[in-house]
C-alpha cells in the first residue's frame, strides 16, 4: 500500500501541453481572474460559456482525464444537498411538485446557476493548476509576494505529508499483521487514538532531526526559489488574451 | 465534509471569512521565525496525515478535521497550517475552492485554536485519563464550532440555503463523536509518552504567566 504514492516533490511536470509551456505564475494568476470573474457574472448564458471556456481549458492542458473524473465525482454531500433543496426553499411561482412541496422557477434556476458556477471554477482550477507539481505552485506564489513564511510552511507541508501517509499506512500495516481490525469499539477507537498520537511524536522526532539538519547546514530562513520559470512571449500572449476575454465578459455582462 | 466550493457564498461571507484568516495567519506568522518554522510545518504534515486515517464510527467512517488536537499542540499555527493545508488540497484534488481558502480556513481552524486556547492549560496540569477526557470535548466541541461555521456561512450567503444548513449541522454528529473519542485518546497517550508535546504551541504563554 505505502510506496505507490507519486512523489509529490517533482519540479517539473511531465506533459508539454501548451498551458504546461507557461509560467506558473501566469497560470495562477488567470486562475483566480477566471474564478473571480465567474463568480461576478450576472447572466446564466456568461455562465455557460464561461463552463465551456474552462472545459476548453482541459483538453488545451492534455491532463489525464482520470483526475477529472475524481474531481467531479467528488460532489460533497452537503452539495447535492443544497442543489436538491434550492428548488423547494425558493418562494415564486411553482414549476411542479413532489407531494406537498412546489418547486419553484425561480429555485431551479438557482440551482442550475450554482451547479454550473461550481464546475466552471473546479475545471478552471483543474485545467490551469491540475498539472502544476505543488512545489511549483509554492515557487510561483512566492515569486509573486506571498509571505515566505506561509511558502515554506506550504512547501515542507508538500514534502512530510507524503511521508506520514505512508508511515500511518506502515503502522497500520503492523496493526492489521496482528489482527487488528478498525470497529467502533472502545479497542478500535483506543488503538486508533494511540496511532494518531504515535504519528505526532514521530512528526515531531523527524522535525527536530531536519530542524537541527538544517541549522547545520545553515539556514537562514530563506530558502531559494527555483531557476527557471521566466515570463515569456507564450505568457504575454496568453495573459493578455486572458485579460481582454475576461474584461469584455464582464463588460456584456453589466450592459445585458 | 467543511469544504465548501467556489461559487457557493455570498461576496460578504467571503470577504469576511477571508479577513478573519488573514488576521490569524498574520498573527502565527509573527509568533513563527526561521528556527520554529520547519518544525512547526512538519508537525503540521504530521496532522494532515493523521486525518487521511478513516475511523469507524457506528455503521459508516469518518475522516477527522484534527482541528481540536492540532490547537492544542501546535495553537495558533494551526491557522496558517490549515490554510496551506486547503490550498493544497483545491489545487492537488479539486476538494474546495480559491475564494472560499478564508472561509474554509476560518471554519476549520479558528475553533480548535479558540478552544485550545481554553483547554490547553487545565489539560497542561491534568493527569493523563482526565487530560484525554478533556481533549476529546476539545475536539468534539471544535468540530461543532465547525459544523455552526458551515451553517453559519450558508445562511449569511442566502436566506434560500437556510434548510439545506440545518440538515448538514445534524450531518456534523458522527464527525463530532469520532474525532471526540480518538482526540481523547491521543491526548491520553500523548500525556503518557511525550508530555512536552503538548505544549509546544502554548509554551510561550506559560513563560508570560
Amino acid at each position: 500500500m505505502s510506496g505507490a504514492a507519486p512523489d509529490r516533490c517533482d519540479v517539473e511536470e511531465d506533459a508539454r501541453s501548451p498551458i504546461a509551456r507557461l509560467d506558473p505564475r501566469t497560470r495562477l494568476l488567470a486562475t483566480i481572474g477566471f474564478v473571480g470573474s465567474v463568480l461576478a457574472l450576472d447572466s446564466l448564458a456568461l455562465r455557460i460559456a464561461a463552463l465551456a471556456v474552462a472545459g476548453g481549458l482541459i483538453l488545451l492542458a492534455r491532463l489525464p482525464l482520470v483526475g477529472l473524473r475524481h474531481r467531479l465525482f467528488h460532489v460533497e454531500g452537503f452539495l447535492l444537498l443544497l442543489l436538491a433543496f434550492l428548488p423547494f426553499t425558493t418562494p415564486g411561482a411553482p414549476l411542479f411538485a413532489i407531494g406537498p412541496f412546489a418547486a419553484s422557477e425561480a429555485g431551479l434556476l438557482h440551482a442550475v446557476t450554482l451547479a454550473v458556477t461550481i464546475n466552471a471554477c473546479t475545471l478552471a482550477v483543474f485545467g490551469l493548476l491540475g498539472g502544476l507539481q505543488p512545489v511549483q505552485l509554492g515557487h510561483a506564489a512566492a515569486r509573486l509576494g506571498a509571505p515566505p513564511k506561509l511558502v515554506h510552511l506550504f512547501l515542507f507541508l508538500v514534502r512530510y505529508v507524503g511521508l506520514f501517509r505512508s508511515e500511518a499506512e506502515r503502522l497500520l500495516d503492523a496493526m492489521r499483521a496482528r489482527g487488528f481490525v478498525p470497529r467502533s469499539t472502545r479497542h478500535g477507537w483506543r488503538s486508533l487514538g494511540n496511532l494518531a498520537g504515535m504519528l505526532l511524536v514521530r512528526s515531531l522526532e523527524r522535525a527536530e532531526r531536519v530542524d537541527e539538519a538544517m541549522r547545520c547546514r545553515g539556514f537562514s530562513g530563506r530558502l531559494p526559489l527555483l531557476p527557471g520559470s521566466r515570463f515569456g512571449q507564450a505568457d504575454l500572449a496568453f495573459g493578455a488574451a486572458a485579460l481582454v476575454l475576461l474584461a469584455a465578459t464582464l463588460v456584456a455582462d453589466r450592459l445585458a | 465534509m467543511a469544504h465548501i466550493p467556489d461559487g457557493v457564498l455570498s461576496m460578504p461571507v467571503l470577504v469576511g471569512g477571508g479577513i478573519v484568516a488573514a488576521i490569524g495567519t498574520a498573527i502565527a506568522l509573527r509568533r513563527l521565525d526561521e528556527r520554529t518554522i520547519p518544525r512547526a510545518a512538519i508537525m503540521a504534515a504530521g496532522f494532515f496525515a493523521v486525518s487521511l486515517v478513516a475511523v469507524p464510527v457506528g455503521p459508516s467512517s469518518v475522516h477527522l478535521l484534527m482541528a481540536g488536537l492540532m490547537g492544542l499542540v501546535i495553537g495558533v499555527v494551526a491557522i496558517p497550517a490549515v490554510l496551506v493545508g486547503l490550498l493544497l488540497q483545491a489545487v492537488l484534488f479539486g476538494f474546495g475552492g480559491l475564494t472560499t481558502l478564508g472561509v474554509n480556513t476560518a471554519n476549520i481552524a479558528l475553533p480548535g485554536v479558540l478552544l485550545a486556547a481554553l483547554f490547553a492549560p487545565v489539560i497542561a496540569r491534568a493527569p493523563a485519563n482526565r487530560a484525554g477526557l478533556l481533549g476529546g470535548l476539545c475536539g468534539a466541541l471544535s468540530v461543532a464550532a465547525t459544523g455552526g461555521g458551515v451553517a453559519l456561512a450558508l445562511a449569511l450567503s442566502d436566506s434560500t440555503y437556510v434548510p439545506s444548513a440545518k440538515i448538514i449541522l445534524a450531518t456534523y454528529v458522527p464527525l463530532m463523536i469520532g474525532e471526540g473519542i480518538i482526540t481523547g485518546f491521543a491526548i491520553a497517550f500523548l500525556k503518557r509518552v511525550k508530555p512536552e508535546l503538548l505544549d509546544i504551541g502554548w509554551r510561550h504563554r506559560a513563560a508570560e504567566g
